[in-house]
């Protein structure tokens, strides 16, 4: 926020084009691979390339690198139970097929 | 926010600092709620996607990616604009925000005009179960014409709550245009430009997330 | 009203201006209907939500009347099938979504928490009010939709029933829930940012009132639970509208999916309801027993940890399902972990008012009620969790004393014992004291005989949710009638003589109960802007051993 106020006079917010110009290299980069075949690691690798983009975006244009700590805590927390949802659910439909009564 | 008091800060925060800092923790924990709206979408999507891959591919295969992939780079743009939108409040550049704010706008309504283009496109190629859908086109081995809808509904939902979340945006962004014009923001109070920037820049990355998981499942030879 | 000690306020460092020199307070510092329909004062609108939270309160309790009327009778001779359907349904849809769920929150949280952690409103007041009319619209339309013709699928919209195979206004009934669900989204939302930003100077996390921990760890189930009952019901919304939807075995869907996704929040919604609950408590009993509470952080991070490990253990309401039967074992194990927590609070309760002077004015009966109801409500859980014991009573009534003993026994004792804790602060009127405690007891007496019949009549296999029975049953059924008709009686007296309080009980002083709390130190009712001086904090918030030892002291010096 006001941290690096002082800073920003002088910044032309270059940074910001820079994490653009790697946001779209990384678009063409997850596109391209689907036409190349990989088998069943389509959805990994696009997963991959998809968090990397989004941790730009969080990190420089939602400025996470420079607010305060707490708003750390709100992220943490919608991803963390994100993983609960996901994760839980998951523990019955992965299982399911292990026994047959 | 400004009240009609003397004080440009609601009369419970310590000074326009201290509810700046709050409104932006405030939109943070909004957008961890947003998680989880998106996330439970996302969890029925994922327990089909593990149970009926094939089918799954074999549906995405068919979805739009020229379009897709297009309007992943207009929705990046438009977060940068946002960005610099967000940069220069801070500096008090009132121009500035003002035509990034109006460009943020625009791009997000090239978004939904394109969005609009290939759910029109999906109806033709008799993709859109319900309306217009054609079971027999469904024959390759392990596909089934019912998980294939199931992709297509998953799709649909998803797709149409993220646009529902840009329109409000792109209204949200109007009117803080609107704002910026009337003098209401200057380089000390612009907390609802940095708090709508934080919306938007989500809105960016729930679509970045869509793409892979709906355009890229299988391996492609087409880009229709 | 017996003064208990010489009012002392170890609270702040400086002596706050009681506004008992100034006669404006927030109930006249404006008048007009519009001044009430657009206020951002947190304790107008918690007023708001007072009235409309009850009203909704009335009509699901109308709707378990007559439910219990229908079943004196094995035959169910007062309503048809169809219309006991959409009766229990009614029941259920208000009571937990538009009852339950808001009530503490939104009525006591609303009006205390600023006022406990010393700041002069909410951190967003507009969306505060923006909450009451979402409130206000989800409460519309569901009465609309339950006057109109009702739903029948239950408060709990099982697919494939809800999305297919129900002929009345379920797509209405999912919106008007999905749009209180925003309202508590937005409660939420403004209850974790105050507390973690508008706290009194010195106020830590660890001088915070229970209640206050409470209600954060509300929270953050409002906030991360809620959001997934609405995209589920947007789901079979989409479902039932399209006609082609996620959860259609026809299509390879799972209809198990939509018990996953909806018990993801429903679970915790429990929670929801009975942590705030829990945190009254923790204020009744220390005031009421002049001692600090028996391990503040134990009782602080069991709320937590209730918030958390209660996202737990969902699954544990579809044994019966067809989940697969690992995952069954997953869960019903973490289900008995979050009965630790619990215990943990009932113990440091049951460990405060050992050799405290307890006092059993009507808020400390209430709470006392509440300690032994809810302790029966979470053991026969731990009885439901366990898998063998769950497949035979899944579906009987023995799952319906359950949680009406946390719900009922539990959360709306807590919120009764809150209620008259606050009704001086809140109002500036003192309940009738008297009244108030024979109403406890009638509650009291009246709950457990319309609730523990049914343990019984569950056990023995009667099933919930059908509206004729076998004869045998008949006897036990009655008694819970009979028991459901003094709870009623128990109920229509708080709202008699809380009501006739507002014009013609004795005036409240600002601190009647000689509390602690940061809400005992400014004029009951406060001013609008709760405090005349920013209080400051140099104490825990329980310091009630502190007191009398001054208290004490005074006396000796008189000597």
């Amino acid at each position: 926020m006001s941290i690096d106020k002082a800073l920003d006079r002088k910044d032309s917010g270059s940074r910001y084009y820079a994490v653009y110009g790697v946001l779209i290299i990384l678009t063409i980069a997850t596109v391209g691979l689907s036409f190349c075949d990989l088998h069943a690691w389509h959805t990994i690798v696009g997963l991959a390339i998809a968090t990397g983009k989004g941790a730009l975006v969080a990190l420089f244009f939602m400025h996470r690198l420079h607010s305060a700590r707490i708003t750390w805590l709100a992220l943490f927390a919608g991803l963390f139970w994100l993983a609960i949802l996901l994760g839980l659910t998951l523990t019955d439909y992965l299982t399911r097929a292990w026994l047959i009564y | 926010m400004t009240n009609k008091t003397a004080s440009p800060w609601w009369h419970h925060f310590d000074s326009l600092e201290h509810q700046q800092e709050t409104t932006t923790f405030g939109m943070w924990v909004f957008l961890a709620t947003e998680v989880l709206i998106f996330g439970a979408i996302f969890t029925g999507y994922t327990v089909y996607r593990s149970t009926y891959t094939p089918s799954f591919e074999a549906a995405s295969d068919r979805l739009n990616l020229l379009i897709g992939a297009v309007n992943t780079v207009v929705l990046l743009t438009s977060s940068l604009t946002m960005a610099l939108a967000v940069h220069a409040a801070k500096l008090g550049q009132t121009r500035k925000v003002f035509f990034r704010l109006v460009l943020t706008a625009v791009l997000g309504l090239v978004f939904l005009g394109l969005k609009a283009l290939e759910y029109y496109g999906d109806y033709r190629d008799e993709l859109v179960p319900g309306l217009a859908f054609d079971p027999a086109q469904w024959t390759a081995p392990k596909v089934h014409a019912g998980q294939v809808q199931l992709f297509l509904v998953f799709y649909y939902c998803l797709t149409g709550l993220h646009a529902v979340h840009l329109t409000i945006g792109i209204i949200i962004v109007a009117i803080l245009a609107w704002m910026t014009r009337r003098a209401a923001f200057n380089s000390r109070y612009y907390a609802p430009v940095e708090i709508w920037g934080l919306y938007w820049h989500f809105v960016d990355l729930i679509w970045i997330f869509l793409l892979p998981l709906l355009y890229l499942i299988g391996t492609r030879d087409r880009w229709l | 009203m017996t003064t208990l000690t010489a009012p002392y306020r170890p609270q702040t460092s400086q002596e706050p201006a009681l506004a008992s020199s100034s006669e404006v307070n927030y109930l006249n510092a404006s008048y007009g209907v519009k001044s009430w329909l657009l206020t951002t004062d947190h304790k107008r609108i918690a007023l708001l939500y007072l009235m409309s939270v009850s009203l909704m309160f009335i009509i699901g309790g109308l709707a378990a009347t007559l439910i219990r009327l229908n079943l004196l009778t094995p035959s169910g001779s007062l309503v048809t099938a169809d219309t006991y359907n959409k009766l229990f349904s009614a029941h259920g849809i208000i009571m937990v979504f538009f009852f339950l769920v808001p009530v503490v929150p939104s009525v006591l949280g609303n009006f205390c928490l600023p006022l406990m952690i010393g700041a002069r409103d909410l951190a967003f007041p507009r969306l505060n009010l923006a909450s009451w009319y979402l409130y206000m619209t989800g409460a519309g339309l569901i009465l609309w939709v339950i006057f109109s013709g009702g739903v029948d699928t239950g408060w709990t919209f099982y697919t494939p029933f809800s999305s297919k195979a129900s002929h009345t206004d379920v797509v209405p009934a999912l919106i008007a829930i999905v749009i209180a669900g925003f309202s508590s989204i937005f409660t939420g939302l403004n209850f974790i940012v105050s507390v973690h930003r508008l706290r009194a100077p010195g106020m830590t996390w660890f001088r915070l009132p229970l209640f206050i921990w409470s209600l954060y760890a509300t929270s953050i189930i409002m906030l991360l639970a809620t959001p997934v009952l609405a995209a589920v019901l947007i789901l079979v919304g989409v479902e039932r509208i399209w006609g082609i939807g996620i959860f259609d075995p026809a299509l390879g869907g799972d209809p198990v999916l939509f018990q996953h996704l909806f018990w993801f929040y429903s679970h915790p919604a429990v929670y929801i309801m009975i942590l705030p609950g829990m945190g009254i408590i923790s204020e009744v009993i220390t005031c009421f027993s002049r001692k600090n509470i028996f391990g503040y952080k134990f009782v602080a991070f069991a709320s937590i940890c209730i918030a958390v490990v209660g996202f737990l253990v969902w699954a544990h309401h579809m044994f019966v399902a067809g989940q697969s039967a690992y995952s069954a074992l997953i869960f019903s194990l973490l289900s008995y972990l979050v009965a630790v927590p619990s215990a943990i609070k009932v113990f440091n309760w049951t460990a405060t008012l050992y050799k405290g002077s307890v006092t059993f004015h009507t808020p400390m009966l209430f709470a006392l009620g509440f300690i032994g109801l809810f302790t029966i409500g979470g053991l026969t859980g731990l009885m439901l969790a366990a898998l063998g014991l769950n497949v035979h009573v899944h579906d009987t009534y023995f799952v319906i004393a359950h949680f009406h003993f946390i719900m009922v026994g539990g959360m709306v004792m807590a919120y009764m014992a809150g209620l008259h804790y606050w009704w001086p602060k809140i109002t500036g009127r003192m309940y009738p004291e008297m009244w108030g405690r024979v109403a406890a007891l009638i509650i009291f007496v009246g709950f457990i005989l319309t609730f523990i019949p049914q343990f019984v009549l569950g056990y023995q296999g009667m099933v919930r949710r059908s509206h004729i029975y076998d004869p045998q049953f008949q006897v036990l059924n009655v008694l819970s009638t009979a028991g459901a008709s003094i709870l009623a009686v128990g109920y229509a007296l708080p709202l008699t003589y809380l009501i006739w309080s507002l014009w013609r009980g004795s005036k409240a002083e600002p601190n009647p109960w000689s509390a602690t709390g940061l809400e005992w130190q400014t004029a009951s009712p406060p001013p609008t802007h709760n405090f005349a001086v920013q209080p400051v904090v140099d104490c825990g918030p329980y310091e009630y051993s502190l007191q009398s030892a001054i208290a004490t002291e005074d006396i000796d010096e008189q000597h």
